[in-house]
C-alpha cells in the first residue's frame, strides 16, 4: 500500500516546529506502525537526512516507550492497543496519516516526536511507593490479600507510563495515570499506612508540574492502551479529599 | 524524496524552560487545598451541588403555577416570610441568595482556573485531534457554563427585576412570569428553552462529574451514577420547560 | 581467528564448607562500612532492570551515594520489564517437594552442568527472600480465593515453584524495584541520570573508579567518577539482529569494560525460545514471544510431506507429523526449550516448514478446543491469541498459530567471582550481563530471580567488603582524558564515515550471519565461514556506514552505529567460543557433537570448565579456564524422552 505521511518535525526543544508531508510506497499491511516509520527513516538516512526520532525499546506494549498521536488519536485508533503494536493493514491504500508527539506543557518536545516525559518518575518520587528496605519484609504469606482486591490492584497496576492519557485529555490532566498508581498501592494491605499522605503528595506533584485538572472528559481511559478504568480517579480523589480533611 | 515543507496550525513556540531533562524541577507547592486541582474540583462540585439543590426547589415552585397564581404568589411571598417572626422579613431567603451567589461565584473561580491551568497545559495545540470518549456534553461544560450565566443575568432582570418584563417590577411574581411567557413573545420562550436545554446538558455531565471528583462514583457505581444524572437532567429540563410552554401555547393565562 | 590460552582461574572466592553454610559464612566474613561511611563513598549502577533498579535501591537504601544510569526515558522501561513468564523461588508453598535443594539441583542439571554449584545454591536460598520483598513492596502476584499466593509449574519442573502476575510478572516486579529506586531519588541517596548511554569504562589506579557517558539529549559526553562500578546493563542477545529483546539492548557495555580487561566467559551460550511469533516479511524489527505455556494445550506440527502448501485445514491428521510427540513420546510438546528449537528448526530445514519462507511450525489448538471448549481455552489463553491476532491478523481459534524459535536470552557475560565482582576491582556485574548462574541454559523464570537476588540480596552485601578499602581517593585525571578521547574520536569517526549504507543494514546483515553460522546448531564450517564473513563485513561498517546528524544533538542513527559496532566484535568472540567448544551442552549444540538420537553430547572430560576470555588489543583473545566441580550433583546425560 502506499500512503502520505504528515509527520511532525522539530529539530530540538528551541525550534518552532512543523509539518512535513512524505510519500511511503509499498508498505506492507504486516508491517507495524514503527516497522513503516523505520522503513521511511532508512531511506530518509540514505538521502542524507535527518530520519524522524521517535521513543520504542520493547515493541511489545509493555515498556510505555512508543507512543504517538496517530491521525488525532494518542496510539492510534485502534483500541487498547499502542503504536508499537499497531499494524498497517488497519490503514487504507491511499490514506493520508497524521503524526504527531504528546502535546502538554509537562511534556517538553525533545527533537520529533520524543517528549520528556521524566514529570512522571518525579510524581512516582513524591510517594508512589511503598516504603520497605530490602531485606526487612515478612515472609510473603502473612499477609493474604483478598482475591478481588488483588485482582482490582493488579488492573491499575498495569498502567506502562506511556503517557497517552495525558496526550488525550482535554485539560492536559495526568490523573489517569497518577490515579493508576494510587489505586494500585492502595487496594493493597501493604499500601495503607502511607495511602493518606502518598495521594496528597502525588496529586501536589502532579499539579506542580503543570498537568491540568480533570473535568471527567474520559478521553484518558479511552485511549489507554492498558484500558485503566476511570473509577480509579474517584479513588484517588477519594483519598485526597480524606487527606485534607485530615 | 520529495519532502514537502509545510507549516501546520501548531507553530506556537515551546517554552525553552522546561527543556532540560534531567534537571529536577523545583517543587513548587501550590497553596494547599483550594490552590490544587483536585480542591478545585471538589469546590466546583460543592458549589454545583447547591445550584442543583437550589434549582430542583425552583423548578418545584414553578410548577405551582399549574395550581392557579395564588398558589405561585403565596409560594412566593412564603420563601419571602420564611422563620418570619423569629427572623425578619426576607432574612432566610437573602441567607439562601448570599449563599448562591458565593456558590455561583466560587463554581465560576473555579472554572475559570481550571480553564486557565488547562490552557497552561496544553500550550501547543494538534494539528489533528479526534475525541475517542464519545461524549460531547463533557466537552461543552466551560461553554454551557457562559451560556447559563448569562442566561441568569437576562432572567433576574425578567423575573426577579422585572425589567425586561412587560408588567415591570412592581407587579406580583405569577402576572411576570405569565405576561413574560404571552405567545408573542415566543422569542423569550425560544431562549429560555435553549437555556434550560443547556442547564440539561451542563447538569448531565455535571452531577455524575461531581460524584466522581468526590470519589463516589467507584467500582461498578459509575455506569448507575451516570444515568441517574441523565434522569435528573431530565427532570428538571421538563420541570423547567412545562410553564413556560404552557403559557406561550396558551393552556394557562 | 585464534587465541591463545592463559594461566587457569583457580580460586573463585566461594568459601569452602558445606554448600547451605557457604552464603552465610560470605556474608559474616565479608566486611562490613559504617553507616557514617557510606555516605562518603560512591557507587555507579548502569542500567535500571531488575538487577541493577534493585541494586540501586538496595544501595540507597544503605546510605551509599548512587549515581543510576539508563539508555531509556525512564528507569521504569528496561528490558526487563517484557518478562512474562514468571519467577522461581523455592517457597514450597504448595508442599509438593520443592526445597532449596531442589531448585539448586533443577537449575544445574538444566544448565546442562556448566554452571558452578556455590553461587547456584546461593541463588536458590535467595530466592524466598525475594517473594517476601517483591509483595511487601506491593508487587500484586497471582493470589488464590484464600488469598494467599498462587504458583504454577514453568520450564519443565516437577514443581509448582513460579510465581506471577498474569503475563506481566516482569513489569510488576520492575515497577516495584522502581517504586523503591524513585523512593531513593527523592531521598537524595541516588541521582538518576536516564537518557545518558556508558561508552566506556575508567579504570584509575586498577580498580574502575568511573564511567564515560554520553548524555542522549544534548549530546554532551559527560564523566562520573565512583568508587565502584556495577554494570547491570543486562544481555547482548540482539547481536542476532532479530531477538525477543528490546530494541536498545546492546553489549555496548560490557564489551567495552571486556576492552578494559574484564574478562568475557561463555559468550557462545545463548537460548533460542521455541515458541515465537513467526518473521513476517525483510522489514521485520522484531520477534514476539508467545508464553512457553501455550505448549501445555498446544500441539505441534507440520505437514508429512515436503512442500504440501495446502491449507492447514486441509492437510488429513495422517498426514500431519506431530513431531516432538513422535520423537520425546514422553514429554511430548512440553521438552525444555533448547530441544523443542532445534526439533522445530530440523523440520524446516527439511522443507517442511509453514509460512512465509517455510520458517514456522504450527502450534494447534483444535484439539484443546474440542476437549475442553472454546471458552476454556479463551480463559486460560484469551490475552495471548489476541495478541497473535494482533500482530499477524489471523484468528488462532480458527487456524492453527504459526511460531518459530527466536534468540531470546545470553547465559554468556563478564566473569564474575562469587563477590560479582569482575576481573577488573571494583567492577562488579549483576543480571543478564554477567555469565551468570545458568550455566549453558537458563530455566524459565529463572532470570528475574538471578537479578533481583544479585541487586537486592547478594551485591549489597558483597560490595561493602570492597568498598571496606574504600574512599579511593582522586582518579588518575591521564585515565581519564584517554577513556573520553577514545569515546570522541570513535563518535567523532563513524560521523566523519559518511558512506552508503544505514547502520541497520549492518545489523541485518550480521544478525543474519550470526543466525545462519552461529545459530541454533552450530558446526566446525559454519563458524569458521562466520568468522570469515564478520572482519569483512566490520571492514566494510567502518568504511561505509553513513550517519546524518550531528553528533551534539539526540540522535538515534549515531547510537544504533555505536552499538553495531560492538557488536561485530562481540560476534566474533562468539563464535571463536563456539568453535573452541567442540561439545554440545545446553543451548550450544555443535553439530558434530551428538549422540545417535541427534541429542547434544557434552564433553565432561574436556569441557567442563567456564571459558573466559581475556581481551587483547592485538586481536588474539587470551582464554581462562575455570574448572567446574561437582561435589553435590552427579553430573548426568539429560534426558527428555
Ligand atoms: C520477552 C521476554 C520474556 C522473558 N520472560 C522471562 C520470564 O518469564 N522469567 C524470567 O525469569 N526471565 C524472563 N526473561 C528474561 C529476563 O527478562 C531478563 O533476563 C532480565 O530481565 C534481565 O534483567 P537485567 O536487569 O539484567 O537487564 P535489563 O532489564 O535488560 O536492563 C538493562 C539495563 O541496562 C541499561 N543499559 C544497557 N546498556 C546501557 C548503556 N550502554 N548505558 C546505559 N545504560 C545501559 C538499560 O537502560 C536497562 O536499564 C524474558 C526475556 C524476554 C526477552
Ligand atoms: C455560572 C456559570 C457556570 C460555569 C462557567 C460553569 C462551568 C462549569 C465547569 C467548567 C464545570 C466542570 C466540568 C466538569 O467537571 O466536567 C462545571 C461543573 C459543574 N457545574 Fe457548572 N458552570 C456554571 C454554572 C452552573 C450552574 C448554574 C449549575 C447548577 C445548577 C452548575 C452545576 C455544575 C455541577 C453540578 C458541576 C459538576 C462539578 C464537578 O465536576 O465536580 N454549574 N461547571
Ligand atoms: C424556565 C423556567 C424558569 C422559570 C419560569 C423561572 C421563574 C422564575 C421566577 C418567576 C423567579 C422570581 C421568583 C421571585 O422573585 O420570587 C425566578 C428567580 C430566579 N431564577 Fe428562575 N426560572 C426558570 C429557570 C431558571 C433557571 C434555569 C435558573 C438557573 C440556572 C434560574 C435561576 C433563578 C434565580 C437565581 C432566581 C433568583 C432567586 C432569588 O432571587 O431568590 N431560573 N425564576
Ligand atoms: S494510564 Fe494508560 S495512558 Fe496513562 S500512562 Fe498509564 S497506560 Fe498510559
Ligand atoms: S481525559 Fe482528562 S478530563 Fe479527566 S477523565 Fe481523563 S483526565
Ligand atoms: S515500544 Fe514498548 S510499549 Fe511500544
Amino acid at each position: 500500500m502506499n500512503l502520505t505521511l504528515k509527520v511532525w518535525r522539530q529539530k530540538g526543544p528551541e525550534d518552532p516546529g512543523r509539518m512535513v508531508t512524505y510519500q511511503v510506497k509499498d508498505v506492507s499491511p504486516d508491517m507495524s506502525f514503527l516497522e513503516m516509520l523505520d522503513v521511511l527513516n532508512e531511506r530518509l538516512i540514505l538521502e542524507g537526512e535527518d530520519p524522524i526520532a521517535f521513543d520504542h525499546d520493547c515493541r511489545e506494549g509493555i515498556c510505555g516507550m512508543c507512543g504517538m498521536v496517530i491521525n488525532g488519536v494518542p496510539h492510534g485508533e485502534q483500541k487498547a492497543t499502542t503504536t508499537c503494536q499497531l499494524h498497517m493493514r488497519h490503514f487504507e491504500d491511499g490514506a493520508t496519516i497524521t503524526i504527531e508527539p504528546w502535546r502538554a506543557a509537562p511534556f517538553p518536545v525533545i527533537k520529533d516526536l520524543v517528549v520528556d516525559r521524566s514529570a512522571f518518575d518525579r510524581i512516582i518520587q513524591a510517594g508512589g511507593f511503598i516504603s520497605v528496605p530490602a531485606g526487612s519484609a515478612p515472609d510473603a504469606h502473612s499477609i493474604p490479600v483478598r482475591k478481588e482486591d488483588a485482582d482490582a490492584a493488579f488492573d491499575a497496576a498495569t498502567c506502562i507510563g506511556c503517557g497517552a492519557c495525558v496526550a488525550a485529555c482535554p485539560n492536559g490532566s495526568a490523573s489517569l495515570f497518577v490515579a493508576a498508581k494510587i489505586t494500585h498501592l492502595s487496594l493493597l494491605p501493604q499500601g495503607q499506612p502511607e495511602r493518606l499522605s502518598r495521594a496528597k503528595a502525588m496529586v501536589e506533584q502532579m499539579d506542580a508540574e503543570g498537568f491540568g485538572g480533570c473535568t471527567n472528559t474520559g478521553e484518558c481511559t479511552a485511549v489507554c492502551p492498558k484500558g485503566i478504568p476511570l473509577d480509579t480517579i474517584a479513588r484517588m480523589n477519594a483519598d485526597y479529599l480524606k487527606a485534607n480533611a485530615k | 524524496m520529495t519532502a514537502t515543507i509545510e507549516r501546520g496550525t501548531a507553530t506556537a513556540p515551546v517554552p525553552s524552560t522546561t527543556a532540560a531533562p534531567p534537571a529536577p524541577k523545583p517543587r513548587k507547592r501550590p497553596s494547599g487545598f483550594l490552590g490544587s486541582s483536585t480542591g478545585k474540583k471538589v469546590v466546583m462540585a460543592v458549589t454545583g451541588a447547591i445550584m442543583v439543590g437550589f434549582l430542583v426547589l425552583h423548578m418545584l415552585g414553578n410548577l405551582k403555577i399549574f395550581f392557579g397564581k395564588d398558589s405561585f404568589n403565596e409560594y412566593a411571598h412564603a420563601l419571602r416570610t420564611l422563620a418570619e417572626p423569629l427572623l425578619p422579613y426576607r432574612t432566610v431567603l437573602t441567607v439562601l441568595e448570599v449563599i448562591l451567589v458565593a456558590s455561583v461565584v466560587l463554581h465560576m473561580w473555579a472554572a475559570v482556573s481550571l480553564a486557565r491551568r488547562a490552557r497552561r497545559a496544553r500550550p501547543v495545540k494538534y494539528v489533528a485531534k479526534k475525541s475517542q470518549a464519545g461524549g460531547y456534553v463533557a466537552h461543552i461544560m466551560r461553554w454551557g457554563g457562559v451560556t447559563i450565566a448569562l442566561f441568569v443575568v437576562w432572567h433576574l432582570l425578567d423575573l426577579t427585576f422585572g425589567v425586561v418584563n412587560p408588567k415591570g417590577y412592581d407587579s406580583a411574581p405569577a402576572d411576570r412570569m405569565i405576561a413574560g411567557f404571552q405567545p408573542g413573545r415566543w422569542w423569550v420562550t425560544l431562549f429560555y428553552l435553549v437555556a434550560v436545554v443547556m442547564v440539561g446538558l451542563h447538569l448531565r455531565h455535571g452531577v455524575w462529574s461531581a460524584l466522581q471528583t468526590l470519589g463516589w462514583a467507584r467500582g461498578g457505581r459509575r455506569r448507575m451514577l451516570q444515568v441517574l444524572a441523565g434522569a435528573l437532567a431530565a427532570v428538571l429540563v421538563l420541570g423547567f420547560l412545562a410553564p413556560p410552554l404552557a403559557i406561550t401555547m396558551g393552556f394557562k393565562g | 581467528m585464534n587465541y591463545v590460552e592463559g594461566p587457569e582461574i583457580r580460586d573463585t572466592k566461594a568459601p569452602s564448607g558445606p554448600i547451605e553454610e557457604r552464603w552465610d559464612k560470605r556474608k559474616f566474613q565479608a566486611r562490613l562500612v559504617n553507616p557514617a561511611n557510606r555516605r562518603k563513598l560512591h557507587i555507579i549502577v548502569v542500567g535500571t532492570g531488575l538487577a541493577g533498579g534493585s541494586a540501586a535501591a538496595t544501595l540507597g537504601e544503605l546510605g551509599y551515594n548512587v549515581k543510576s544510569f539508563c539508555y531509556q526515558d525512564s528507569p521504569r522501561r528496561a528490558h526487563s520489564i517484557a518478562a512474562q513468564g514468571g519467577i522461581n523461588a523455592a517457597k514450597n508453598y504448595r508442599g509438593d517437594g520443592d526445597s532449596i535443594y531442589r531448585l539448586f539441583y533443577d537449575t544445574v542439571k538444566g544448565g546442562d552442568f556448566r554452571a558452578r554449584e556455590s553461587n547456584v545454591y546461593r541463588l536458590a536460598q535467595v530466592s524466598v527472600n525475594i517473594i517476601d520483598q517483591a509483595v511487601a513492596q506491593g508487587v500484586p502476584f497471582a493470589r488464590e480465593y484464600g488469598g494467599l499466593l498462587d504458583t504454577r509449574s514453568f520450564g519443565g519442573a516437577q514443581v509448582s515453584r513460579t510465581f506471577y502476575a498474569r503475563g506481566q510478572t516482569g513489569q510488576q516486579l520492575l515497577l516495584g524495584a522502581y517504586q523503591a529506586l524513585e523512593r531513593q531519588i527523592a531521598a537524595g541517596t541516588v541521582q538518576m541520570f536516564a537518557r545518558h548511554e556508558m561508552l566506556d569504562l575508567i579504570v584509575s589506579g586498577g580498580r574502575a573508579r568511573g564511567i564515560i557517558v554520553r548524555d542522549m539529549v544534548t549530546g554532551e559526553i559527560e564523566r562520573h567518577f565512583a568508587d565502584a562500578v556495577v554494570l547491570a546493563t543486562g544481555g547482548y542477545g540482539n547481536v542476532f539482529y532479530l531477538s525477543t529483546n528490546a530494541k536498545g539492548c546492546n553489549t555496548t557495555a560490557i564489551w567495552r569494560a571486556h576492552e578494559r580487561g574484564a574478562y568475557f566467559a561463555n559468550p557462545c551460550y545463548t537460548q533460542i525460545h521455541p515458541t515465537c511469533i513467526p518473521v513476517s516479511g525483510e522489514y521485520q524489527s522484531k520477534l514476539t514471544l508467545m508464553s512457553e505455556s501455550l505448549r501445555n494445550d498446544g500441539r505441534v506440527w507440520v505437514p508429512l510431506r515436503k512442500g504440501d502448501n495446502r491449507a492447514p485445514g486441509d492437510i488429513p491428521e495422517e498426514e500431519r507429523d506431530y513431531y516432538l510427540e513422535r520423537i520425546y513420546p514422553s514429554f511430548g510438546n512440553l521438552v525444555p526449550r533448547d530441544i523443542a528449537s532445534r526439533a522445530a528448526k530440523n523440520v524446516c530445514d527439511e522443507g517442511r516448514g509453514v509460512g512465509p519462507g517455510g520458517l514456522g511450525v504450527y502450534l494447534d489448538f483444535s484439539d484443546a478446543i474440542r476437549r475442553l471448549g472454546r471458552e476454556a481455552v479463551e480463559k486460560k489463553y484469551g490475552n495471548l491469541f489476541e495478541m497473535y491476532e494482533r500482530i499477524t491478523g489471523e484468528n488462532p481459534y480458527e487456524v492453527p498459530m504459526r511460531i518459530y524459535p527466536a534468540v531470546h536470552y545470553t547465559m554468556g557475560g563478564l566473569w564474575v567471582d562469587y563477590d560479582l565482582q569482575s576481573t577488573i576491582p571494583g567492577l562488579f556485574v549483576i543480571g543478564e550481563a554477567n555469565f551468570s548462574d545458568h550455566g549453558a541454559n537458563r530455566l524459565g523464570a529463572s532470570a528475574l530471580m538471578q537479578g533481583l537476588a544479585d541487586g537486592y540480596f547478594i551485591l549489597p552485601t558483597t560490595i561493602g567488603d570492597y568498598l571496606a578499602d574504600g574512599p579511593f581517593g582522586e582518579v588518575d585525571e591521564a585515565a581519564v582524558e584517554e577513556a573520553e578521547t577514545k569515546v570522541r574520536t570513535r563518535i567523532d569517526r563513524l560521523m566523519s564515515v559518511n558512506g552508503s549504507r544505514t547502520p541497520d543494514s549492518f545489523h541485518r546483515e550480521l544478525g543474519r550471519i550470526m543466525w545462519d553460522y552461529c545459530g541454533m546448531e552450530r558446526t566446525e564450517e559454519s563458524l569458521r565461514k562466520a568468522l570469515d564473513l564478520i572482519p569483512s563485513l566490520r571492514e566494510e561498517f567502518w568504511r561505509d556506514v553513513k550517519v546524518t546528524g550531528t553528533a551534539e544533538e539526540l540522535n538515534q542513527v549515531l547510537e544504533k552505529a555505536g552499538r553495531v559496532a560492538d557488536f561485530f566484535d562481540l560476534a566474533e568472540l562468539m563464535c571463536l567460543d563456539a568453535l573452541h567448544r567442540t561439545e554440545s551442552c545446553g543451548g550450544h549444540f555443535r553439530a558434530e557433537s551428538q549422540d545417535a538420537d541427534g541429542e547434544a553430547l557434552r564433553d565432561d572430560e574436556n569441557f567442563a570448565y567456564v571459558a573466559a576470555w581475556e581481551y587483547s588489543p592485538d586481536g588474539t583473545p587470551i582464554l581462562h579456564k575455570e574448572p567446574l566441580e561437582y561435589e553435590y550433583v552427579k553430573m548426568t546425560q539429560r534426558s527428555y524422552k
